[in-house]
């Protein structure tokens, strides 16, 4: 399993955000995205996950082009309801990726004790670690993650830095924008914009 | 199928929980149906006479209110985005999205508001007649009120643009769905106003999720 993009190239409101990018991630290899504000790391992940069309260029999993269904992307935004718990804000993702429940994701990101708090009354960690435990109610090959370690604690930061470990080892590939080191001995770098 | 019903059962559940949906739409229609008498006069025939359209004109004006957040918060949060890498497409999610908001707002006002209607003297036999019609109407309301909130999803204060871009849309379910609950201009007359508004609604349940789904999209491209 490999996702390989060519000359891939990214315009918004007629700028062009980056252009001839070309890499390939393997399976169990992380590649980080470096980059200034407006780089576009962000929209790499985007372009990738469908989000965002791209000018030209081409990427494919396996020979697969669409493959909204293999990627799990973790944006800035939570995609979580602070009117929720947090229980139920894992179901409902749980159910509607087609998972199998909660039990993994609570445990993952250590929100067991926390599971029947509203989402409006965790902190911006706890929030963080939520949207991060999304990975986990559905098993899917690739992980988009944006500034994974924002808001994280030294605990949580190691917690996730474990989880990416494994998922590499069990052949999952990462592709993270980040501006800090992730600590990961990521297989590739690629930086985006000026350098 | 899971996770249309995940998704219709969670913005249930939001609207119950958030506040701002068919408890404040109903607190507007009370506030209407006040404020008229004293518009208009204490005549009360020509209070009953206005009833049906009133009733429907608050009821529009409600679901209308309603609207502007149909898909902002799920813009803002990232969930659209979450949502668009699921094997359910956009047009059911749409779909999940509308009949949840028909059934936490729409739903709830096309009941009560015709009992409300006592406030501003309506025809006790006409009650059921309209609470039906508005049923059925009040199912259109909701599906059109997704496309204003998709074409609208990223703007903030986007109330008026919602109200342009609704209001014309929502002119049929308006004049067949007074005119279905006019009884009194005869049985047979009702009957096709009620089977035009039925028409509307089907056709909404299948034009609406393509629509929005398709603003959602460029949307979020």
């Amino acid at each position: 399993m490999s996702l390989i993009a060519t000359n891939l190239a990214c315009e918004r409101n007629g700028r062009v955000v980056f252009s001839n990018l070309s890499f390939t991630v393997a399976a169990g290899q992380c590649v980080e995205l470096r980059g200034t504000n407006g780089a576009g790391k962000s929209s790499l992940l985007r372009l990738i996950a469908g989000l965002v069309p791209k000018a030209s260029g081409t990427f494919a999993l396996n020979g697969r082009e669409d493959i909204t269904s293999e990627l799990h992307l973790i944006a800035h935004t939570d995609a979580m309801k602070s009117a929720l718990t947090v229980a139920e804000n894992l179901t409902f993702w749980s159910a509607v990726l087609g998972g199998s429940g909660i039990d993994d994701a609570l445990k993952a990101f250590r929100l067991d004790a926390l599971q029947h708090e509203p989402a409006q009354l965790l902190s911006a960690g706890q929030r963080r670690r939520l949207a991060l435990a999304r990975l986990f109610v559905k098993h899917r090959p690739l992980w988009l993650l944006d500034e994974p370690m924002t808001a994280l604690d030294a605990t949580s930061q190691d917690a996730l830095r474990h989880h990416m470990l494994e998922h590499l080892k069990r052949g999952g590939m990462i592709i993270a924008a980040t501006h800090g080191d992730l600590g990961l001995a990521s297989d590739h770098v690629i930086t985006l914009g000026p350098t | 199928m899971n996770a249309f019903i995940a998704i219709l059962r969670r913005d249930v559940l939001l609207s119950l929980r958030q506040g701002g949906g068919a408890g404040a739409a109903l607190a507007f229609i009370l506030s209407v149906l006040v404020l008229i008498p004293l518009a208009v006069g204490p005549d009360q025939n020509l209070l009953r006479k206005l009833a049906p359209g009133v009733m429907w004109l608050s009821l529009l004006l409600a679901v209308l209110l309603t609207s502007e957040r149909f898909f902002q918060q799920d813009y803002e949060d990232g969930t659209l985005d979450a949502l668009m890498g699921m094997s359910l497409p956009l047009e059911l999610v749409v779909l999940a999205k509308a009949l949840a908001h028909w059934l936490s707002v729409s739903l709830p006002l096309a009941i009560l508001a015709p009992l409300l209607g006592i406030l501003i003297n309506i025809d006790t036999s006409d009650i059921v007649m309209v609470m039906l019609a508005m049923v059925l109407g009040s199912l259109a309301l909701s599906m059109l009120a997704a496309i204003g909130g998709a074409i609208t999803a990223g703007l903030r204060r986007a109330g008026l643009l919602v109200a342009l871009l609704i209001l014309p849309l929502y002119v049929p379910v308006l004049v067949f769905g007074v005119s279905a609950t006019l009884v009194k201009a005869g049985p047979s007359g009702s009957g096709s106003s009620l089977l035009v508004l039925l028409a509307i609604t089907l056709v909404s349940l299948v034009v609406s999720p393509w629509g929005a789904a398709a603003a959602l999209k460029a949307y979020l491209k």
